[in-house]
């Protein structure tokens, strides 16, 4: 996965929210290295400094853990990975329904598309 | 320790011309740092001043606590908006060059550079294009081992792939003790690579804030708000 950056919004945020994913997504998999600081902000494209940001409120939350000699690892707490990705799926329904509730569906509707779409 | 760069009441008049007016202004080190501001805004002044190509006419300028001068120019690597090299010379001669004048070049990184952007030592600068010049002297400033980088417009005639690999050089060569200050118009390019911008007009500082400060506060990106900011 490419790093894409929106110009709305602080970087930092985006970055959080783009390494969330790939935790999520297991492309960074629970209780392995991240890659360093200078690395991810050239990969990203950014300055080390928001990269840096953008960790150390991971490891605020728990996801990041640092160990002081050997750098920085995703958690080990599958619990809480599987956490955040239900609140991340859970945050993308809303977004969906009230997409389609802006389009004029009712909930049997969208309850009937979505049956359709997963048989 | 003293700060990086610091200015106070810093004015520049050239005869009538005010071009600078009671800048204050503090540099920390560890940041790239956007110079912003409308043409004639006096970003090249600054530029100049502090690389003591001009002095000032009121107010003082401090590089690590000491006035521009020869310890100065030991610690800042300056990138003029003009070159000053000579057409006739090769890139492996301008290499030798820099490593006479400057302790702190690292020639090693100087050919590592060259090479990842196809960048023949042997050429001279006459036979090169407008971009593939501006390549050559930004990779002799960004190859010493500076506290402060001073890159007037850098990558104005340079395409947008180069663009990328030059940002990325400024990400991986500078430390935590060094910071890189940048004027250029090309915002959009850059923003996401600077802690901080200055914004600056008719020789006064509007702004000095990080990126993330402004995108938070106007939901907008430095590169609109820049726009809006300065709209004519």
């Amino acid at each position: 996965m490419s790093w894409e950056l929106k110009n709305d919004r602080p970087i930092y945020i985006q970055l959080i929210e783009q390494i969330h994913f790939r935790i999520i997504s297991g492309e960074y998999k629970s209780g392995s290295k991240l890659p360093s600081v200078r690395d991810l902000a050239a990969e990203a494209s950014v300055n080390p400094n928001t990269m840096q940001k953008a960790l150390s409120e991971l490891e605020h939350s728990g996801l990041l853990v640092t160990n002081r000699t050997s750098g920085r690892f995703i958690t080990e707490d599958q619990s809480m990975i599987q956490k955040m990705k239900l609140d991340l799926a859970k945050e993308q329904l809303v977004n969906f329904m009230e997409q389609l509730k802006k389009l004029g569906f009712s909930d049997e509707e969208v309850k009937a598309f979505i049956l359709e779409s997963v048989q | 320790m003293n700060p990086l760069l610091e200015c106070s009441a810093l004015s520049k008049r050239y005869g009538n011309v005010t071009a600078l007016s009671d800048i204050n202004l503090t540099l920390e080190r560890g940041k790239i740092i956007g110079l912003l501001g409308p043409n004639g805004s006096g970003k090249t002044t600054l530029i100049k001043l502090i690389n003591g190509l001009l002095v000032p006419s009121k107010g003082q300028l401090l590089i690590n606590g000491t006035a521009p001068g020869t310890e100065t120019k030991k610690v800042v690597s300056y990138l003029p908006d003009k070159t000053y090299l000579n057409n006739w010379m090769k890139v492996k001669n301008l290499l030798n060059f820099f490593e006479d004048f400057y302790d702190n070049f690292d020639k090693k990184r100087a050919y590592d550079m060259l090479e990842k952007l196809h960048i023949n030592p042997n050429d001279s600068l006459k036979t090169m294009s407008k971009g593939t010049k501006e390549k050559v002297q930004l990779i002799l400033v960004m190859s010493r081992n500076a506290d402060l980088y001073v890159l007037d417009e850098p990558i104005g005639g340079v395409d947008p792939a180069s663009r990328d690999y030059i940002l990325d050089t400024i990400i991986s060569n500078y430390n935590e003790n060094s910071t890189v200050l940048i004027s250029t118009h090309l915002i959009a390019d850059v923003e996401n690579v600077l802690d901080e911008v200055i914004f600056i007009q008719n020789g006064r500082i509007n702004l000095q804030s990080s990126v993330d400060d402004i995108r938070m506060k106007e939901g907008k990106s430095v590169d609109a708000y820049f726009r809006e900011v300065y709209k004519c």
